[in-house]
């Protein structure tokens, strides 16, 4: 961290210290919320606050019995292996269909490109409930309302702006004189694609397919819409769940959600790295 | 030239026009024949089109107008990648997330040939480039003269009959520059391959290649031998590009065939030779390189012409003496002498005359 300069005026030490505690308090309000949820969800009582036990770390206040009601109850079973089947679909249409629009829309010769690109990030942009409703009637009509197909198509609707930004935002870099290289070479545009292009943009592709999977696995509005009882995903449950039946299983639920998540951007951040240093982008 | 090989026309451009937005032309008529083995540089200043005219080539950008062919076949309507034709890019575009042997493969790969072969391929192509332990490392861990290297044993290792190169050995210091010209040139001649190398610095030009073309505003001024290039350029604009010139305005009052009476801007009267000016009283830029005006009288030959001149400025370079006079005129004429040990040092204000045979004055379009 820097230190402050002997010469700093007064205004810049109060600056200095004032960003420091806009920056804790920030991560407070962010990080607080997450972090209370984890111990609670091992309270032995069916109780959302701290017990008098819990904060005397009187080992019989806690317990494993939410973790077990999550993974025993088809209440929760149910909407655990929805969740499980729709995410990674919507991701994969998500990173293919994103991909392919960020590699075409990057290319010089492509005419109304800010158009396009407008539309595609539409849904990221559009308030949730607003797409969410068009959906509904859209996929109503075409008889996919209801359907395992018509929640995959709509989260991967909402996931593919992610995947269009992070691409694009990686391709910006990238030499176009390596496709011409490898045409020069003898690959034909497909080889090229897989074998050059693809393996320099992948911490783009993964980290945009990162967020469509998250976007997929914790969206509770457009599934509300666009789902039936048959494709009641992790947050629908979450969300009844919360109204109906007050058991903190719910917060048992949320902590391993929390968990993947973390995980799966670990991961990433490692995938990240290890290109980076293949593409000899930082010392070895 | 190659004389082993055949075909004088392996590459033919004939009539090729480009124009990248359907109004400017870049490259305007551009006819030209390379010969199987033959190596061809494209000189020119920043802008002339000849990165343009290998692109084209090469496949990456398509001729507006006019037809490109290879070995006899018309080649706009094929692919890049089917052309077969090597390729050194200015930026090297090695593959940074592959190795120097992966790297090397690549081509083979994709071309189906076995493992075993790959393998051998990529070693005598390493070695040839003087490579051969590198092979486990990644672009970014060699320097710009290994990538360079590693680029050209890429370009090489399918074993194309054609090469292409843009500005290759812009990025490296001089030294190794040299060195590399003097390997790229050994190899192409050993290999036999055609090669197209595109540069601006003139020295790369001269002494690489079998023939030189001269760019300028989308046209070709001259296409000659590197020699005949510096002794006899054909027009104002070559004598000026390449190597130091020095020039005087004129105007001609006598012309025969092979020779010419110029009167200079000053009045003085001179001999010259008529390069591409076409009648009496046309204008005219006469052009006498710095090393044939020669300063001793008893050197000078006796049809020689002299001319008084003042010296302005004298500048030890080492090898040579540079000396700036006044002459008819032009405050920028330079000499250049050989430091030996009788040659004589001028200083500035001192009157001298100097001398050239006509031979060496060429009158050229003004
Ligand atoms: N993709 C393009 N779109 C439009 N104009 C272009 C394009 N590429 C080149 N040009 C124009 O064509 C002309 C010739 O460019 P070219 O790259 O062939 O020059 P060059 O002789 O290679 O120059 P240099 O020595 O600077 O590399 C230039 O005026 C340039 O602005
Ligand atoms: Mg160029």
């Amino acid at each position: 961290m820097s230190s402050l300069p002997p010469y700093a005026t007064t205004g810049q030490r109060i600056w200095f210290y004032g960003f420091r505690v806009i920056c804790g308090l920030i991560f407070f309000f962010l990080i607080a919320p997450i972090i209370t949820i984890i111990p609670l969800s091992f309270n032995a009582e069916n109780f959302f606050t701290f017990t008098p036990g819990m904060l005397a770390l009187d080992p019989e206040a806690y317990s494993l019995q939410h973790y077990r009601d999550f993974f025993t109850n088809p209440n929760w079973q149910q909407p655990l292996w929805n969740s499980i089947k729709i995410a990674p679909m919507a991701t994969f249409l998500s990173v293919s269909l994103g991909t392919l629009a960020a590699i075409g829309l990057s290319q010089s010769h492509v005419p109304f490109k800010g158009a396009i690109m407008a539309i595609l990030i539409s849904p990221m942009i559009v308030p949730l409930i607003i797409s969410a409703a068009g959906m509904y009637f859209f996929y109503s009509r075409i008889g996919l309302q209801g359907t395992y197909l018509g929640v995959v198509l709509a989260h991967a609707a909402l996931g593919i702006p992610f995947v269009i930004i992070t691409v694009t935002a990686t391709l910006v870099g990238f030499d176009r004189s390596l496709t011409r290289a490898a045409a020069n070479l003898g690959a034909d545009p497909v080889t090229t694609f897989f074998r050059v292009q693809m393996p320099l943009i992948l911490p783009g592709v993964i980290s945009g397919g990162l967020f469509a999977f998250i976007t997929s696995f914790d969206e509770v509005v457009v599934v509300l819409f666009v789902g039936s009882a048959g494709q009641k995903t992790l947050p629908w449950q979450m969300f009844t769940g919360l109204r109906e039946q007050i058991s903190p299983t719910i917060l048992a639920a949320a902590t391993i959600l929390v968990s993947i998540s973390v995980v799966l951007l670990a991961t990433v951040e490692i995938l990240r790295r290890r290109s980076e240093r293949l593409r000899g982008m930082s010392p070895q | 030239m190659n004389a082993s090989s055949g075909s004088e026309n392996f590459v033919v451009f004939d009539r090729v026009q480009k124009s990248y937005d359907g109004e400017t032309l870049v490259v305007k008529d551009l006819n030209l024949s390379i010969g199987q083995g033959e190596f061809l540089t494209m000189l020119g200043p920043s802008g002339s089109g000849k990165t343009t005219c290998l692109m084209m080539l090469a496949g990456f950008e398509t001729a507006t107008h006019g037809e490109i062919l290879l070995d006899g076949q018309p080649i706009n309507n094929i692919p890049p990648h089917k052309r077969g034709i090597g390729m050194v890019f200015q930026n090297y575009a090695l593959f940074p997330h592959m190795t120097v042997a992966e790297n090397l493969a690549f081509p083979l790969q994709v071309r189906k040939i076995g493992k075993s072969d790959q393998e051998a391929k990529v070693k005598r192509a390493l070695d040839m480039v003087q490579m051969g332990d590198f092979g486990g490392r990644r672009p970014a861990q060699l320097s710009g003269g290994q990538q360079q290297r590693i680029a050209l044993a890429r370009a090489l290792v399918f074993e194309p009959e054609l090469v292409l190169m843009d500005e290759p050995l812009g990025a490296l210091d001089k030294q190794l520059r040299e060195h590399m010209q003097f390997e790229i040139t050994n190899l192409a001649h050993q290999l036999g391959i055609t090669t197209v190398y595109v540069t601006h610095d003139q020295t790369e030009a001269l002494t690489m290649s079998d023939r030189v073309a001269v760019f300028d505003d989308g046209r070709i001024q001259q296409l000659a031998p590197p020699d005949q290039l510096y002794e006899a350029p054909e027009n104002s604009f070559v004598a000026q590009f390449i190597g130091e010139n020095n020039t005087l305005m004129g105007t001609v009052k006598e012309m025969s065939d092979d020779a010419a009476v110029v009167q200079l801007d000053d009045g003085e009267v001179i001999d010259a030779v008529p390069v591409n000016v076409k009648k009496v009283g046309d204008r005219t830029l006469i052009s006498i390189r710095p090393e044939r005006v020669e300063i001793d009288k008893n050197r000078l030959h006796p049809e020689a012409h002299t001319i008084k001149a003042e010296v302005l400025e004298f500048i030890y370079m080492g090898d040579i003496y540079r000396t700036r006079l006044r002459v008819a005129g032009n405050d920028n004429f330079v000499i250049k002498t050989r430091n030996a040990p009788d040659q004589r040092r001028m200083t500035p204000g001192e009157q001298i005359e100097i001398g050239w045979r006509p031979q060496d004055c060429r009158a050229l379009d003004a």
